[in-house]
């Protein structure tokens, strides 16, 4: 077997051995439930307040505003419900885009179910949510606006300083899934008027099935997970305390060298660019031109399916992603793609390339190369190529 | 999630590429979808000489153009009619089950391609009888 490349990062990412190490004490020797309280559950108790400190001060919040949940998904899943719950007697309003996670996403459609009122902002061809829209959108009772930080698929940033401005002028609560975002650059929660923010740990090189809800002190909020008295009795269950411990240090990692770590993938990542645009024609670059996050690559390849160029990928040892229907197990090719106004057929031959510090300019060099060969089999192969 | 010789066809498929006086030719899909297949036919004395796709889609829909070139050629043009999209399951060990309907979309290309060569000619061809060319077959 030859080469393997990893650019799926968006998707995931492998778990430093930095992050290993500190997590495996706390499966052998120290192994107390963090209710308990003896010496070995207070020892669990203070690795969590440990993390949670430091994924705190990389957002600017306090650290009683740190949850931890079993992820993204859950986060978000908590912060809509929850504020809809909490808020009914406000209003049932909520304002979000077209180009969500599906954890938003549906979870909004299952509000909607529920008797709340949901809007969905179009975007334009950037990505970008358009902001007027939003202010129209506004009204009387409008309890929630949630809006990503950045696209997981087209890495677009959204203007979330503007957003949180308008919201809080409005009154309206903010929240803003930034599983993507944190990582790829600096966020502070504060700075930026967020009332609730998710996050994740295995997109920064964390384990999965670790994430966070940031809730501002004083948030109308409803408890999402019912039972023991975790997490100042917001979210119920025992913590998952090795994975909350792998969390805190990949974020401690991540803080440690931010500036080095995002000059150094967005090198990669211009190099990326620059390379698919010198050496293939009839290709567009999905996402934004400038204002994108630092790891993310995602182009349309004109005449080309994305699961067979995935697949020839593949071969050559290289992971990557795609918004074609065929990947999704849909019909339809991505939603982000369609709500930024691609033909089906271009969205269909859509790549994502995502970096990690852990990929090299020879990599970044190797996958160019493959992608011109495999772009060019499969357009051979094409009845569009005419 | 593909059979090893889904893969083969897929890494290399047969009969790739266009025939430039090709005695019929049938394209069935849509760009909207995903999946186009675009087949092209040598007739002579009822027999297919040589036939050619293009295909734009996913793996299952390159693979199962080139398994259903593979099994029309040198036939005729009664035997071609019959082939149908179990056949090209069964003959790449099975496709998965969203993956069906690009097997669907293969039976449907060489009836097509089968039908322009018919209307060419004046020719009826059993079996063809009802066969529509523009019919959708998108059911996945």
């Amino acid at each position: 077997m030859g080469k393997k490349v990893y650019m799926d990062n968006a998707a995931t990412t492998q778990t430093k051995q930095e992050v290993i190490n500190e997590m495996i004490k706390y499966f052998n020797e120290m192994y107390g439930n963090p209710s308990s309280i003896y010496d070995l559950g207070r020892t669990s108790k203070r690795a969590i307040n440990k993390a949670r400190t430091s994924v705190a001060k990389f957002i600017n919040a306090d650290e009683d505003e740190i949850y931890f949940t079993s992820g993204g998904t859950e986060s978000d899943n908590w912060a809509l419900k929850g504020v809809a719950n909490a808020n009914k007697s406000k209003g049932n309003h909520i304002i979000t885009s077209k180009i969500e996670h599906h954890a938003i996403l549906h979870t909004c459609e299952y509000l909607e179910k529920q008797g709340y009122e949901v809007t969905y902002l179009d975007v334009d061809e950037n990505g970008v949510v358009n902001i007027e829209q939003l202010k129209e959108s506004i009204k009387d009772n409008t309890i929630l606006i949630t809006i990503m930080f950045a696209n997981n698929e087209i890495g677009t940033i959204q203007p979330i300083k503007e957003i949180g401005k308008i919201a809080k002028e409005k009154g309206i609560l903010f929240h803003t899934d930034a599983v993507q975002a944190v990582g790829g650059l600096r966020i502070d929660v504060k700075d930026l008027n967020i009332d609730l923010l998710s996050m994740s740990a295995h997109k920064i090189n964390g384990p999965k099935g670790i994430g966070a809800l940031y809730v501002k002190k004083g948030t109308k909020l409803d408890n999402f997970m019912h039972g023991g008295a975790q997490e100042s009795k917001k979210r119920a269950g025992t913590e998952s305390v090795q994975n909350i411990v792998g969390f805190g240090k990949a974020v401690e990692i991540l803080e440690e060298n931010f500036d080095e770590h995002i000059e150094k993938i967005t090198k990669l990542r211009d190099r990326l660019i620059k390379g698919i645009k010198d050496n293939i024609a009839d290709i567009k670059l999905n996402g934004h031109p400038v204002n994108r996050l630092a790891n993310n690559v995602n182009f349309s390849f004109n005449y080309i399916e994305g699961e067979s160029l995935l697949l020839y990928l593949d071969m050559e040892g290289i992971s990557a992603s795609s918004g074609s229907a065929c990947t999704s197990g849909s019909l339809d090719p991505s939603h982000v793609l369609m709500a930024i106004g691609l033909k089906h057929e271009i969205a269909h031959g859509s790549l994502r390339l995502t970096l990690s510090d852990s990929n090299t300019e020879e990599e970044v060099d190797y996958v160019v190369q493959k992608l011109v060969d495999v772009v060019n089999r499969l357009r051979v192969i094409s009845p569009l190529k005419g | 999630m593909y059979t090893e010789k889904v893969m083969e066809h897929f890494r290399n498929p047969r009969n790739v590429g266009e025939i430039k006086d090709a005695d019929g030719i049938g394209m069935v899909g849509n760009a909207k979808c995903g999946d186009i297949m675009k087949i092209y036919m040598k007739i002579n004395n009822g027999i297919i000489d040589d036939v050619k796709f293009q295909t734009f889609g996913c793996g299952s829909a390159i693979a199962s153009s080139s398994m259903a070139t593979e099994l029309i050629k040198g036939k005729s043009v009664d035997e071609a009619v019959e082939l149908t999209n179990k056949a090209v399951v069964e003959a790449l060990g099975g496709l998965p089950k969203v993956k069906v309907h690009c097997s669907v979309l293969a039976e449907q290309a060489v009836k097509s391609a089968l039908y322009d060569y018919a209307q060419k000619n004046n020719l009826v061809v059993k079996g063809l009888e009802d066969f529509n060319p523009d019919e959708d077959v998108h059911e996945h």
